[in-house]
């Protein structure tokens, strides 16, 4: 059971339109719990960072926009004053100074004495798994070692909110995955509220508690991953989130006639067409003769896991179907396709 | 609120730098065209100095443009392959060279004027010609074409255009001529801008080297200072900034051209 | 032709110029330096001869005091012009940069216009105080003429600098809880340092050497470049000007390289 620490937050209302006329944001009103780590998730231009920054101070919202700290209205606090803890996309890391420098930065400015301050010092090196780097100069440091320079320096002032733009971007992708477990154990041991920005829905998936989609300055889906993941609310959200097959077809009697055949369909929707989303994993193959639903192998690509296949005739356009590595299944074979009822997700119409 | 007091700071000690930057010249305009400084622009407002100043220092003023426009001339000659060839070798021996060639830069006129005098003293031909100050504009003004030739050399990457067009079967000097010279042209202009102006301005060497009949606007400029009446050297001033100043417009538009430019790319 | 021949081609004007009127004539300017009555202990005259040593002293600490003074203005307008975007902006920053290529004569004749007999600053002061202030034809003269011609170019230089510094390094010092004049003591100043050393070694190269400000203002201030020019034509002293100038141009070019090595490439001009 993780303990919680730092401020509940609430954006009520806030939405940015920049200088220039961009529309960056939208009205949003999003609440976060003490202690709860919430991922803004999205494609860029989606106003995930703009919705960080209005939260930290470094802008202000539309008139009419308020951010709240427990109850306490903070809108026209500025960031120096809100003592926030923030981790930039690019580290931001101060290269006048050392490492030990940089992440006591900000117990200085509050005029904590040397002896606290290096001791606080130490516990967020040994924290962060940095120990030894210390005296290091900041041009010294490897990327991942960086990321943990910045994090500690965020940290070290027990900040009421922890706010993440997208900290793991910049590094490659092994480096990236195995940071993004380390982080997930760090965020769970502090316990502060936590909101993180990133593009990369696996990451949050990892990460959040619960994670906010957003789209074009606009807020789709909030959730916890699971139901953001079976249960998408839009298109968009089921597209953005893993792969996704989305068919159009239509449902009478508890069936949903596709092209290939028909699928059993639990939900109570009204007779019609309707666009519905399966993930490639909930698809099973199986024998085509007296399947309700077949089709004919485009295409097998061996991913490394598993094998994904190209299945088209079932539905209007191919249908991607991942299958245990296990399974013999070559190009052109004809294939029955079985999907448990509740694993079709009816989509609202629209985007 | 406090932002604002510092910005208003800000603002007003910015503003009285620029003053300090600006009344003088404004002064020194106005005073070319005043009828008596002492009695101010009551006086009245007059030509009669600026027709003075023609008819004393006209020569001055000719040899000037001569000096300038011959040194860009040398300079783009002299200048522009030569920013090739150094870059296209690369290599320690071209950033000595480099170096060489940007000592003027670092050495005060005096020093370069006294060696050129010690030099070719001797040539007294040579010595009393207006080339005399030529060569000594030409080595002072060099560095700055090159210098901006080679940058714009290395942000075009010459070396893979160079690779291309001799792929295709084209010879040096083609390339040169072709290739390199048209697309290494914001450099070229931007250097020969920077030619003119400064030869335009140059005094202190041009001081040293000048005789009574090789006399450039700089050096008539002094001798008005120290012996002419105020207005009257006030509206020889006034000559060169008109000189001068559309010269440095048209540099800072450029050089904000370019630099929007690039931004875009 | 092959590509060597052509480039080689290419650097034979520049190799003749540089070698017949630079590189021949600084050689021949060395080696009179050391032809006078003192040989070459012309050299160290600069600094064992108490009357060039005063001259030497006083250029250095006139150009010193110049480059901290035009330093701290530039850097004071200069943040302030890039960082905020008012109407008139433009006009603000080509008004400060003009006087980029006015030789240092002409500024010479425009602090006069200001602090002279008969210059603007008397006639106010005298308004209000019934005394003249005339300081144009002393050091405090030539310091105001130094200070004009260096502020374009140190500026300019700065504005470039404070363009490129990374905005998320002063947000991440506000993020941390310091107020504006920590970020600027923290990051934004260290981060300018080099364009500090980099302009600051070309304002004090110049004002080193700078020699038309100093002849217009009199002939009688005593810097290095008004010595050089006495000894050469009014005391015919040609070794001694020679040894002199040298010793000015080693100086320059030190600093100079100094700069180099922070990575500066601005360039000088006129003086």
């Amino acid at each position: 059971m993780k303990a919680e620490h730092g401020v509940a937050v609430r954006a009520e209302n806030c939405g940015k339109t920049f200088a220039d006329g961009t529309r960056a944001l939208e009205p949003v009103n999003l609440d976060i719990a003490r202690g709860e780590t919430v991922v803004l998730l999205g494609p860029s231009g989606c106003g995930k960072t703009t919705m960080l920054r209005i939260i930290a101070g470094l802008e202000q919202p539309d008139p009419g926009g308020r951010v709240l700290f427990n109850d306490a209205d903070v809108t026209r606090v500025p960031i120096e004053q809100r003592n926030v803890g923030m981790v930039f996309q690019s580290y931001a890391l101060f290269p006048n100074m050392s490492v030990a420098d940089n992440i006591g930065y900000g117990l200085k400015i509050r005029s904590i004495g040397k002896a606290e301050r290096e001791a606080r010092v130490a516990e967020l090196v040994e924290l962060t798994g940095i120990e030894g780097l210390e005296r290091r100069r900041i041009d010294q440091l490897s990327g991942g070692q960086r990321q943990r320079v910045a994090l500690a320096r965020a940290v070290a002032v027990r900040p009421s909110v922890l706010l993440l733009d997208e900290p793991l971007t910049a590094l490659d992708a092994a480096l990236r995955e195995r940071l993004r477990g380390e982080l997930d154990r760090l965020l769970r041991t502090l316990g502060i509220t936590t909101i993180y920005v990133t593009h990369d829905q696996a990451e949050a998936m990892v990460l959040g508690d619960r994670i906010v989609v957003m789209s074009k300055g606009a807020i789709a889906q909030i959730g916890r991953p699971r139901d953001i993941y079976f249960a998408p609310a839009s298109r968009f959200v089921a597209e953005f989130i893993g792969a996704a097959n989305i068919v159009e077809g239509d449902y009478a009697g508890g069936r949903l006639k596709l092209a290939g055949g028909t699928l059993p369909l639990a939900n109570g929707a009204a007779a019609g067409p309707v666009s519905a989303m399966i993930r490639p994993e909930s698809i099973r193959i199986i024998a085509a003769e007296g399947a309700g639903l077949s089709g004919r192998v485009d295409s097998v690509s061996f991913v490394g896991d598993r094998q994904r296949l190209m299945v088209s005739g079932a539905a209007a356009t191919a249908i991607l179907v991942d299958v245990p590595n296990s399974l013999t299944v070559n190009a052109g074979d004809r294939v029955g396709l079985a999907v448990e009822p509740g694993a079709i997700r009816v989509l609202a119409s629209g985007k | 609120m406090r932002d604002r007091i510092i910005f208003a700071g800000q603002l007003a000690f910015t503003l009285l730098v620029t003053a300090f930057l600006v009344v003088p010249a404004v002064l020194s305009m106005m005073a070319g065209v005043t009828a008596n400084y002492f009695r101010g622009i009551r006086s009245g407002v007059t030509l009669d100095w600026v027709w003075q100043v023609w008819g004393l220092y006209a020569d001055t003023i000719g040899r000037s443009f001569l000096i300038a426009l011959s040194a860009l001339v040398v300079c783009l000659v002299v200048g522009v392959p030569a920013a090739y060839g150094l870059y296209r070798s690369g290599g320690r021996l071209s950033r000595a060279v480099e170096e060489i060639i940007t000592l003027p830069l670092a050495i005060p006129g005096l020093a370069i004027a006294l060696a050129l005098l010690l030099a070719y003293g001797g040539f007294s031909d040579f010595r009393r010609s207006w080339l005399f100050i030529l060569a000594g504009h030409v080595v002072f003004t060099m560095p700055f074409m090159v210098r901006s030739v080679i940058a714009v050399l290395a942000a075009i990457d010459v070396k893979t255009l160079d690779e291309s067009a001799s792929s295709l079967g084209a010879s040096p000097w083609r390339r040169f001529r072709d290739v390199i010279v048209p697309n290494a042209r914001p450099g070229i202009l931007a250097g020969s801008l920077m030619v003119v102006t400064l030869s335009l301005g140059e005094f202190n060497l041009t001081w040293m080297l000048h005789t009574p009949l090789t006399k450039t606007l700089p050096v008539g400029l002094a001798d008005s200072y120290a012996s002419m009446r105020l207005e009257v050297a006030s509206a020889y001033t006034l000559v060169f900034f008109i000189m001068i100043i559309p010269l440095l417009v048209a540099m800072q538009l450029y050089a904000g051209q370019s630099a929007a430019a690039r931004r875009r790319r | 032709m092959s590509l060597k021949t052509f480039i080689g081609l290419c650097l034979l004007p520049l190799a003749v110029v540089v070698l017949a009127f630079f590189l021949m004539p600084m050689a021949r300017l060395i080696v009179t330096g050391a032809s006078g009555e003192f040989g070459l202990k012309a050299y160290a005259a600069i600094l064992l001869e108490p009357r060039y040593r005063a001259t030497l002293i006083n250029t250095v600490v006139l150009s010193a005091a110049v480059t901290a003074a035009t330093l701290a203005i530039s850097t004071v307008a200069g943040l302030f012009l890039q960082r905020h975007h008012f109407s008139g902006r433009s006009v603000l920053i080509a008004l400060l940069t003009f006087p980029l290529a006015f030789p240092g004569v002409v500024v010479g004749f425009m602090i006069i216009l200001l602090a002279g007999r008969q210059g603007l600053i008397g006639h106010i002061t005298q308004a209000f105080t019934g005394q003249k202030w005339v300081f144009a034809y002393s050091m405090e003269g030539l310091f105001l003429g130094y200070l004009y011609f260096s502020i374009p170019r140190v500026i300019l230089t700065i504005m470039a600098a404070v363009e490129k510094l990374d905005p998320s390094l002063e947000e991440a010092a506000r993020a941390l809880g310091a107020g504006p004049w920590a970020v600027q003591r923290d990051v934004v100043l260290p981060a300018l340092r080099p364009a500090f050393v980099a302009s600051g070694a070309i304002a004090f190269a110049t004002a080193m050497g700078a020699f038309g400000t100093a002849f217009t203002l009199a002939t009688n201030i005593d810097v290095l470049p008004m010595l050089i020019y006495t000894e050469f034509t009014l005391s015919a002293n040609i070794a001694m000007a020679a040894a002199l100038s040298v010793g000015l141009g080693l100086v320059a070019w030190a600093v100079l390289a100094l700069a180099r090595t922070y990575g500066g490439n601005t360039v000088a001009a006129a003086g």
